[in-house]
């Protein structure tokens, strides 16, 4: 070997020195593997290993979320406040039936349990508004990221950035904001307004619950929708260029339909996550005034465990509802999405 | 040079060996308690001093928010999970976990002849010999004023056998005078409203000792409490601004000075003591009067033993250390905490402090005991109070809001808590 040509030698084996190096224990382990993966194959055939290679992901699955599924569903038809299932008396669907035992369903002080159906109507108004809302103002971040301007990669960070937060960090910030001594009542009181208790109206609570949630998630969804811009094909905003297309059909004609596939899952994401809020409001607002920002979340977790009396009964009653809303949203995605497919 | 490196490792294992085997010998107890004050320094103090005596235990100190003493504490014990010992305030209703410790200490008698009147709020219905536990503090709830507010608008302060409506306008007055922002503040607690209820007449009990939460004097008190909060005595961004019968204190808003007459209880002199300090006299007046009583609630946290530890033997040994009148002389002493120990309370505490404030403070909630009507102490030591407690202030906070009306309130008050027990009776 000449000696000029050592050094590019060195260089060309350290990539594949180092490739060995790392590829040596999946080398070892697929090795041991073989040998019963071999036999597995002959036992059972080549079409059934897929799922043998599927299995420890959905037995993880199976253990840590159907299974409790199935442990939740069991205490929804027993009473008491035992915690071992086999120590709680069986009552059947009598935990549905104090869930559902209202005089008139529009007005949740003739339920039995009103904090429940309190829970349901603010669910729904939080979720119409903060979906709505989350939707629209993605979009619009979205186009104007997907546009070159100054600082574009600084302002996608901006965005982002309140995703990664806490939830508890975000809603004890904006509380601080909001208090009758934070900063922006400070502000209003500096330019002549007085002070907004604003925790001890509904609205301003409701407002700010859906504010601060819009806030905090918006940038993923952004994210999502920039994505989807960015996979439109120039040659469409060209041609309708050189056709001298206004913009706003050039938006409704080509971006919006292109888009909707992402539009879809912004959709459903938010709606689902909508449906589970918790954490931020419970910090932000604590559920009040009252019941006014108290959703089905925050009922099913002091029912079963902020109680003195923690009927986990009823709580698992009210999840297993909830978890049907869920469900019917997700085949409402799959359905669409299906039919968007076939189209 | 192999035989070196031979001897090294060898020696390095016999170490290994040597501090696993220490470890193995040495009992670990887990305590769990949250702080009022400065309580959990005082405590760490007397653990280390108790480990120095007995290097065999070793005690850590779980300082946990009171919110998870609360609400996480009884799902880890009804899960068969939790600590060797813990410090707690919901004293009947967990009851049911706690461990007799009779058979682990040196001294049942010294217990049943300091501790007698309060070990009965740690055992269950039937149960008349278990010892579990000791108070770390004996409470009385009451209220502070801020007397220097008073002063500066030159308002009388109401004396002596003062009502509520007395305190009440009074307060408010200094307030509008001053442009206070809150008159009158409470303890968003059904706890604290509890004694000012049964000043008004409330019975809290049926005549058959079942709870009965809502009758004439609760709605008399309610009712003061709803109209306060109407005509901006009371602010309702305590008691309005969260829902249920989640806690909110009104001590820091006291502390800075935002509130002129503050229901709280005797467990804030160490805090305020140390937060306050002399910025301005804060000063504890007695429990304003009813028709029925001049009366607070009687309460405290407990330090108990539980059923789910490994060590009963050892929790025995810690628990006879920590009961025992030297170190519980020097417990409340440090704390300023009132005792919850008989024959101290009789011989009296050498308080930690020279702040005029927490003395006056001190002697007031001292004085006030006598006078705590027996509903009170029975309301206490019911096991289902914390049902009752929290029926009160969550539909009651509904109410304030409007929300509810009154009465729609009262009518849920008597359904939850009939709701709750009937669940409970069920099974556990």
């Amino acid at each position: 070997m000449a000696l000029e040509d050592t050094p590019r030698s060195q260089s060309e084996s350290s990539p594949s020195l180092l490739n060995a190096i790392a590829a040596w224990p999946v080398r070892v382990l697929f090795t041991i593997l073989d040998v019963p993966l071999r036999g597995l194959q002959r036992l059972l055939g080549i079409r059934a290993m897929p799922y043998i290679f599927i299995l420890p992901n959905l037995a993880f699955f199976g253990l840590f979320v159907v299974v409790p599924l199935f442990i939740n569903f069991a205490f929804s038809v027993t009473g008491g406040t035992n915690l071992y299932l086999d120590e709680r008396p069986f009552v059947g669907l009598e935990q549905y039936g104090f869930l559902f035992d209202c005089g008139n369903y529009l007005d949740p002080t003739t339920c039995r349990e009103d904090r429940f159906w309190h829970g349901v109507f603010n669910t729904f108004t939080f979720v119409f508004f903060q979906v709505s809302l989350i939707v629209l103002f993605s979009l619009i971040t979205a186009l104007i990221l997907n546009r070159e301007i100054r600082g574009r990669g600084f302002f996608r960070a901006a965005f982002f950035f309140p995703v990664l937060l806490s939830p508890v960090v975000v809603a004890l910030i904006w509380k601080w904001i909001l208090l009758r001594d934070g900063v922006l009542n400070a502000f209003l009181v500096s330019v002549g307004l007085d002070p907004i208790l604003y925790f001890v109206s509904p609205a301003w609570s409701m407002f700010w619950a859906i504010f601060v949630s819009v806030w905090a998630h918006m940038g993923f969804y952004t994210l999502i929708l920039l994505a989807g811009l960015q996979a439109i094909p120039p040659d469409l905003y060209e041609a309708a260029e050189m056709d001298g297309t206004k913009r706003e059909r050039v938006f409704f004609r080509i971006t919006l339909p292109l888009l909707w596939p992402n539009m879809l899952v912004v959709i459903v994401l938010a709606l689902i996550k909508a449906v589970q809020i918790f954490d931020e409001v419970f910090v932000l607002t604590g559920g009040g005034p009252g019941t006014a920002t108290q959703f089905i979340v925050q009922y099913i977790y002091t029912t079963g465990f902020s109680n003195q009396v923690q009927n986990f009964g009823l709580a698992a009653a009210a999840s297993v509802v909830l978890g049907v809303v869920l469900f019917v949203l997700t085949l409402l995605q799959l359905a669409a999405s299906r039919r968007k497919d076939e189209a | 040079m192999k035989n070196k490196l031979q001897m090294t490792l060898a020696m390095g294992v016999a170490a290994l060996g040597l501090m696993a085997g220490n470890a193995l010998a040495e009992t670990e107890l887990r305590m769990t308690w949250y702080n009022d004050g400065i309580e959990g320094e005082v405590m760490r103090g007397i653990l280390d001093k108790f480990e120095a005596d007995n290097p065999d235990i070793k005690v850590t100190l779980d300082v946990v928010p009171y919110k998870a003493i609360l609400e996480s504490l009884p799902v880890q014990l009804a899960a068969g999970e939790g600590p060797d010992i813990a410090r707690v305030t919901d004293l009947g209703g967990l009851s049911k976990y706690y461990m007799d410790l009779t058979p682990y200490i040196s001294d049942p008698a010294y217990w049943e002849a300091n501790f007698g009147p309060f070990l009965k709020w740690l055992r269950q219905p039937g149960d008349t010999s278990s010892i579990s536990g000791f108070m770390t503090q004996l409470t009385v709830t009451g209220p502070y004023v801020n007397k220097t507010l008073f002063e500066q608008a030159e308002v009388d302060m109401p004396g002596e056998g003062a009502t509520w409506d007395d305190w009440a306008k009074a307060s408010k007055e200094v307030a509008d005078k001053l442009d206070i922002p809150i008159p009158m503040a409470w303890d968003r607690s059904g706890h604290r409203v509890a004694g000012p209820a049964i000043s008004m007449g409330a019975k809290m009990f049926d005549a058959d000792g079942e709870p009965a939460l809502v009758d004439d004097g609760l709605k008399l008190m309610a009712t003061k409490l709803y109209d306060w909060h109407q005509d901006g005595t009371m602010a309702k961004e305590l008691w309005g601004s969260v829902s249920g019968s989640q806690y909110l204190g009104a001590n820091e808003d006291f502390a800075n000075a935002k509130v002129v007459m503050y229901m709280s209880g005797s467990w804030q002199i160490p805090q305020f003591a140390d937060k306050i300090g002399d910025a301005f006299d804060w000063w504890a007046v007695p429990a304003p009067c009813g028709p029925a009583a001049c009366t607070g609630m009687p309460g405290g946290a407990s330090l108990v033993a539980l059923k789910t530890s490994k060590h009963p033997e050892e929790v025995g040994k810690l628990m006879d250390y920590l009961s025992s009148e030297d170190v519980l002389a020097e417990f409340y002493g440090k704390t300023l905490f009132i005792p919850g120990h008989l024959g101290l309370a009789a011989k009296g505490i050498d308080f930690a402090t020279d702040d005029p404030r927490a003395k006056h403070a001190l002697s007031t909630f001292s004085a006030a005991v006598p006078s705590i009507s027996p509903i009170a102490f029975d309301l206490q030591g019911y096991v289902n109070n914390r049902v009752m407690f929290n029926a009160l202030i969550s539909r009651l906070g509904e109410a304030i809001v409007g929300e509810l009306t009154l009465d729609q309130a009262f009518d849920r008050m008597t359904q939850d808590v009939e709701q709750q027990i009937a669940e409970k009776k069920r099974g556990g």
